[in-house]
């Protein structure tokens, strides 16, 4: 503890004295929470300015790999791992170990030493399901991922198309690894029989349970718990089997000329304080010990992410897509 | 008109138009003389107004060269050049007033403005039109349009005015007056002017020396009267005026129709030859003599001053004569259709040319 | 003749004709620099393909006792067995490969060691994440070379294309969208006929409402009917869901609906046009010599407005298959061409297919766009001849018919905006129907709050003021100038080009060419300027043509005039060209302000943080499923619209009763 506190002072020296920075900062941070995140560094380094870059997933993972050789980020904070892992292969990121990144739990920090990036939260698949229509409709709610082959299902599920969303590929790539690679296209083979359609967006299905133009939305607990803070009648459920997950993390850009600044920022990230923040949409956040329960997050959520191979993910992700296409992409029209 | 001879203000050498392939103008050389009023007129395409545009620079010529006041302009833009020009559309400018039109290339930061309205005033006067200056052009009628049109064009003292068919779009009362209009400005300003226009009525009333140009290239140069009476080539003698073409054969002393002998100059021909005569030339005799014919009037048509007939006479074949007679010839011979009469075709009015082509 | 031709003259160029020359050369180069580099661009990235050069590792493996065996290159490896282990290698710019199948034996328990390396500098290979190259060896341990995939090289050639057309998927959306375009623009077409049949050949009442009606969608961008459509047919909780019959509105069916939405007025404008110009006297005659309404109808009728029809059909099948909007918001799992693009770049980040599925999409494009150019020479050669404007007789019958018919397509018309305004208020459809103006606090969403609405704002203003002096100075240039034909030729020919050029492959060419950081304008990249350039190129053909058919009617002499009188050629413009061109220039103005404000196509590729624009919004916030803020915004787009078509009606009402004076005569 002592020593980040050091760390901060020294920091917040060299940064009162340094002028005025601006640095570009790519995100995928949901809108509403980037003005806090903001504000809260501003209230320690007043002097470094941070230019939002804001957009969903694929769009910010395309903007900065078509930036492959001309880079404008300084630094990207809030972008999922699988995004940053490709990046990393690509020698887009600058390897860093931020001050206190030993305090972070270990499955948040990217395996080189030193760390080409750090996690921040995690991002955790759930199901949404709406009560009020299950219950016109006769569906009952599931309890694990088998269950949604259920006959019972048929029509009632909407998911992500992980051609366009980080949050379907999660999903695909989690029950790749939960059911092993032959078990999970057959397990998907079934799903698909029962999806209504694939959304474009990773938000989206839960959004439309909360509407109720679905029973059932493949998507992700966070968006849950806002749909059901704003009250609509929706349960967020954890399968059994257990949930993929993917992170939101932080890296320095590799080239950036503000390197000092990047540092003093991605530093910030790691600290109790970000986590603090990080916590309050997030259940699962990197630093031990400061998660406290989100309103509305499904108990268990914790214990039921997989252990999950974020390597496997990037290093297979063009084959699985193309596979996935293969299967369940364009031939697919719902009757 | 003048004793002495009047300088070359206009000289034109050598020129050539081509658009690709096709060649507008060829190997054109004229002399415009300072003052004068000329004339192009041809058939429509025939190179007139390329020639003309050439003159302005606005269409430059491939090759040639056109000097202006002793100055060589070839290869310079219009506004290096000295000259006014009138279309046939007037090209007024719609959104400004008549004033402001003809004030247009008098306007820039040197002269004072109280000039600037005075010379408007002066020229309003001179075209006939000083009250109309407040309006708009699509308030004056057409003719009242081309007088502007001039004015504008003559605002600067330009030394050379350019007319590109500019009466042509005029109804046929307005375009007779605003013949005399212009040609009497010309003579008071004593401008060096070019007019293309295929309207030979037009081009004989108004100019000085008329250029006759076909395919580009020019026929003949003269004065009006020379061209309608010694056209030099059978074009000519048909684009201008009205006239009588019958085939015939060249031999010494004259030609013969069928079987008729008219003598006449002919010109150092020989062998089948175009003879012409115009119907005016065509008189009405009491009694047989030398190139007299007996004819048959085989249609009479009222021309207002005067009759047109056509005569058809044995010894003729199939040629069929056009013929012009006076009222008072008509009433003295008292002919109708079908009547026969008596007429002469003057030898020295007689004009052999070789066949065309 | 034997006459000789003098040396050719040169001509001496005059102030105007420099000032002229440097003009067009800027505005030339920048449709080189707007338009030809960027698709040029865009075709080399459909041509540099992937795939993974073996021949480039080399690997030495030890027995259990760590001695290493002999080294050996991996492509020799991999041809060792027939057929090769790996027999397809090609691949896109993301694909990695795993080399363990190359060794039948391998476990990564077993103490087997590898060594590894790149023959040359220039091939990639990753540990897990990390990159490696280089010859340098690295020793590994089974379970670390399990971890070991190799990075593809690079080349040119044809494979993006073989890929393309052997993927199922993608070769599917082919036929989709040719499908879609088709169907639309046969009930489009057959609709907007009859309404517009109706405006020009009946006595029915309220034309002047049911015109401004017909209007209405182009003010909104082509994703709005996509959302009340969704409101209204959604099987689930659609206000007339019963309607559909068990159809799902997401699919085909809604992008059709969409379509004949947003390509209605398009459509309604070319068959009022050709209508209005057929000639009144051919009815007179055909009706003294007593044909049947109905034979009148077939012999004159369709004749004269044909071009106007085939002109219509084209522009409609150009719209609908381009968009992108739409099929994004209701294809559900139906893929079109538009959307696939999308997929390829933002999904998968993979360029190479997206510069292909673009050229894909710039085929029946061009065709369609080069159809109806050859259609258009053959009409303007109809509509010279002067002809008699047509006053309909009233026939009550007749006239009632075409009323109901109007009406029908007016209240689908003002149904679908109604439906968006409705939507707009409702606070959670369908389980709180209570009004609230929450969905207008756009902070809380994502797409860029309200700054992207007074991004939208500025982009509009902006385009609508520096896209009409560029496009009305070129057009002058082409149109006004002498000499330099060859170059008026060439600028003519990219003037026509951005028509056919579908907005997705334009926003796709920029990321190629502006992108690169060797492009001096580079800088220009996520910023407003290059949403404002994209935006004037995209809308650039329409409004070239405008201006030229203004300048066109402008008396040729002109010029010629204020030559000879020595004035440069600034001031004729100013003073002349100018203010007789002004109806022109404002409808040019607001054809790209409306345009600005509603385009998604090119921008939602180009667009950064600070220039988030409210079109691009309405797509993000109903992607991530705040459709009802989506609407919300959709409907800000459409108000503003609005707004500036009503200060251009009034603006140009006002210019024409100052110029009245001159314009007309008294």
């Amino acid at each position: 503890m002592k020593k980040i506190a050091l760390a901060s002072v020294l920091a917040l020296g060299v940064a009162a004295q340094a002028m005025a920075v601006e640095l570009t900062v790519y995100t995928a941070v949901e809108a509403e929470d980037l003005a806090r995140y903001a504000a809260a560094f501003n209230e320690d380094y007043p002097d470094i300015t941070i230019n939002w870059v804001r957009d969903s997933t694929g769009v910010i993972t395309a903007k900065l790999l078509a930036e492959r050789d001309n880079p404008q980020a300084d630094v990207i904070w809030g972008l999922a791992a699988t995004s940053l892992l490709l990046m990393k292969g690509e020698g887009m990121l600058e390897a860093y170990a931020p001050v206190g990144v030993e305090e972070l739990d270990p499955k948040f920090v990217d395996s080189s030493n030193p760390p080409y990036w750090t996690g921040m939260d995690a991002w955790v698949a759930a199901i949404c399901y709406n009560t009020v229509e299950g219950e016109a409709n006769n569906v009952p709610a599931p309890t694990s991922w088998q269950d949604l082959t259920d006959p019972v299902y048929a029509g009632q599920i909407i998911m992500p198309n992980p051609n366009s969303s980080g949050t379907g590929f999660l999903d695909v790539s989690s029950w790749l690894q939960i059911f092993g690679e032959d078990g999970g296209w057959e397990y998907m083979d079934g799903l698909h029989k029962n999806i209504t359609r694939y959304t474009h967006s990773g938000s989206a299905p839960c959004k439309l349970a909360a509407a109720g133009e679905t029973t059932i939305g493949i998507s992700f607990a966070f968006r849950g718990a806002k749909s059901k803070a704003a009250g609509a009648p929706i349960e967020i459920i954890v399968p059994s089997e257990g949930v993929g997950w993917d992170m939101e993390a932080t890296a320095i850009v590799a080239g950036t000329s503000q390197l000092e600044a990047a540092q003093t920022l991605v530093n910030w990230t790691v600290t109790r304080k970000a986590n603090e923040l990080y916590n309050q949409g997030y259940a699962v956040v990197a630093y031990p010990g400061v998660a406290q329960p989100v309103e509305y997050f499904p108990e268990g959520l914790v214990d039921a992410m997989i252990d999950n191979d974020f390597e496997f993910a990037a290093n297979n992700r063009a084959r699985i897509l193309e596979e996935w296409a293969s299967r369940y992409d364009g031939k697919s029209d719902p009757k | 008109m003048l004793d002495k001879t009047p300088d070359v203000y206009l000289r034109i050498e050598g020129l050539w138009k081509n658009f690709g392939v096709f060649t507008a103008l060829r190997e054109i050389s004229l002399e415009v003389l300072e003052g004068e009023f000329l004339c192009f007129l041809g058939p429509s395409g025939c190179g007139k107004t390329t020639l003309l545009r050439a003159i302005a620079g606005l269409d430059l010529q491939t090759a040639g060269r056109i000097e202006q006041a002793g100055k060589d302009v070839s290869n310079l833009p219009p506004a290096e050049r000295d000259f006014g020009i009138v279309f046939q559309s007037y090209a007024l400018f719609p959104n400004l007033t008549i004033e402001k039109n003809i004030a247009y290339g008098l306007e820039n930061a040197k002269r004072p403005r109280a000039e600037v309205k005075a010379r408007v005033a002066e020229l309003l006067e001179l075209v006939g039109l000083p009250d109309q200056g407040k309006k708009y052009p699509a308030q004056l009628s057409g003719g009242q349009q081309q007088r502007i049109a001039l004015a504008r064009a003559i605002a600067t003292s330009p030394g050379l005015l350019l007319l590109d068919e500019p009466l042509s779009a005029l109804d046929a009362k307005v375009r007779v007056f605003l013949r005399h209009e212009v040609k009497e400005l010309q003579r008071k300003l004593g401008i060096t002017t070019v007019m293309v226009t295929h309207d030979q009525e037009e081009a004989l009333s108004m100019a000085d020396r008329i250029v006759v140009m076909n395919h580009g290239t020019i026929e003949q140069v003269g004065t009006p009267l020379e061209i309608y009476r010694d056209p030099v080539n059978l074009f000519v003698a048909d684009f201008v005026g009205e006239m009588n073409q019958i085939p015939a054969t060249a031999e010494a002393g004259g030609v013969v129709i069928k079987n008729v002998h008219l003598s006449c100059n002919n010109n150092g021909l020989s062998g089948s030859v175009i003879a012409t005569i115009r119907p005016e030339d065509i008189l009405p005799v009491e009694e047989n003599g030398k190139n007299v014919l007996r004819v048959t009037i085989f249609e009479m048509e009222f021309l207002g001053s005067f009759f047109r007939t056509r005569l058809t006479s044995p010894e003729l074949g199939e040629a069929m004569l056009m013929a012009d007679f006076s009222i008072n010839a008509m009433r003295r011979i008292g002919l109708k259709e079908g009547g026969k009469l008596l007429v002469q075709l003057p030898a020295e009015r007689i004009k052999i040319f070789a066949e065309a082509g | 003749m034997g006459a000789q031709m003098g040396p050719k003259i040169k001509p001496k160029l005059g102030r105007d004709d420099w000032a002229q020359r440097s003009f067009m050369l800027v505005i030339g180069l920048y449709l080189v620099i707007a338009l030809a580099l960027p698709l040029y661009a865009m075709l080399s990235k459909a041509f540099s393909t992937y795939y993974f050069d073996l021949s480039q590792y080399e690997v030495q493996v030890s027995d259990g006792a760590g001695v290493f065996g002999p080294v050996q290159n991996i492509a020799t490896l991999n041809n060792q067995s027939s057929p090769p282990i790996f027999d397809d290698l090609a691949t896109n710019t993301n694909g990695r490969l795993g080399l363990t199948k190359l060794f039948p034996d391998f476990s990564f328990r077993s103490p087997v060691n590898y060594r590894f390396r790149a023959v040359s500098e220039g091939a990639i290979y990753l540990v897990g994440s990390e990159r490696n190259a280089g010859p340098d060896w690295i020793e590994l341990d089974s379970n670390t070379f399990r971890r070991v995939v190799i990075r593809p090289a690079s080349e040119r050639g044809l494979s993006n294309f073989t890929t393309y057309f052997s993927t199922p998927a993608l070769v599917q959306s082919v036929e989709n969208s040719l499908v879609i375009a088709v169907i639309t623009t046969v009930i489009t077409v057959s609709l907007a006929f009859w309404f517009a049949y109706a405006l020009a050949r009946s006595k029915m009442r309220f034309k002047g409402v049911f015109r401004m009606v017909a209007m209405m969608p182009i003010l909104v961008p082509s994703l709005l009917p996509g959302i009340a459509l969704l409101y209204l047919f959604s099987p689930r909780q659609g206000m007339l869901k019963e309607l559909m019959f068990g159809y799902d509105i997401n699919g085909p069916i809604g992008i059709v609906i969409g379509s004949v939405f947003f390509t209605f007025p398009h459509a309604m404008i070319i068959i009022s046009t050709a209508l209005s110009i057929s000639d009144a006297r051919l009815f007179e005659a055909s009706e003294s010599l007593k044909a049947s309404r109905w034979k009148t109808f077939w012999t004159v009728t369709i004749p004269g407005a044909r071009y106007g029809i085939f002109s219509a059909a084209f522009v409609v099948f150009n719209l609908v298959i381009t968009d992108f909007g739409l099929p994004k918001v209701i294809g559900g799992n139906f893929n079109v061409l538009a959307v696939d693009i999308f997929k390829q770049v933002i999904g998968q980040q993979n360029f190479e297919m997206g510069a292909v599925v673009s050229m894909v999409l710039l085929v029946p494009a061009l065709m369609a766009f080069g159809i109806d150019r050859r259609m258009q020479k053959k009409q303007v050669a109809l509509l010279t001849a002067r002809s008699v404007v047509y006053e309909p007789k009233p026939n009550p019958v007749v006239d009632w018919f075409f009323f109901a018919y109007a009406t029908l397509v007016a209240v689908f018309i003002a149904g679908i905006i109604a439906v968006c305004q409705y939507a707009a208020l409702i606070r959670q459809w369908p389980y709180n129907l209570s009004l609230s103006l929450k969905n207008y606090d756009f902070s809380r969403m994502d797409g860029g709050g309200w700054a992207s609405y007074t991004n939208s704002l500025l982009l509009a203003i902006f385009t609508a003021i520096i896209g009409t002096i560029v496009v009305f100075l070129g057009a002058y240039m082409v149109e006004k100038t002498k000499g330099f034909e060859r170059g008026r030729a060439l600028f003519q020919g990219l003037a026509m080009l951005p028509m056919a050029i579908p907005g997705m492959v334009l926003g796709i060419a920029y990321i190629f060419f502006f992108n690169n950081p060797d492009n001096p304008l580079n800088f220009i990249y996520g910023t407003m300027i290059i949403l404002v350039v994209s935006t004037v190129t995209h809308f650039y053909t329409v409004s070239h043509l405008t201006a030229v058919t203004a300048l066109k009617q402008m008396d040729g002499e002109f010029e010629s005039v204020s030559q000879s009188l020595k004035q440069p050629f600034y001031k004729l413009f100013w003073r002349v060209t100018v203010p007789v061109s002004l109806p022109a220039i404002l409808n040019i103005s607001i054809y790209l302000f409306v345009n600005a404000m509603t385009t998604v196509s090119a921008v939602v590729f180009l667009y950064s943080t600070d220039t988030a624009l409210a079109s691009v919004a309405v797509l993000n916030m109903n992607d991530a499923g705040d459709i009802a803020p989506a609407a919300a915004m959709g409907m800000m787009i459409f108000y503003t619209n609005a707004g500036a078509r009503i200060l251009h009606s009034l603006l140009s009402k006002g210019i024409l009763a100052r110029s009245n004076a001159w314009r007309k005569g008294a």
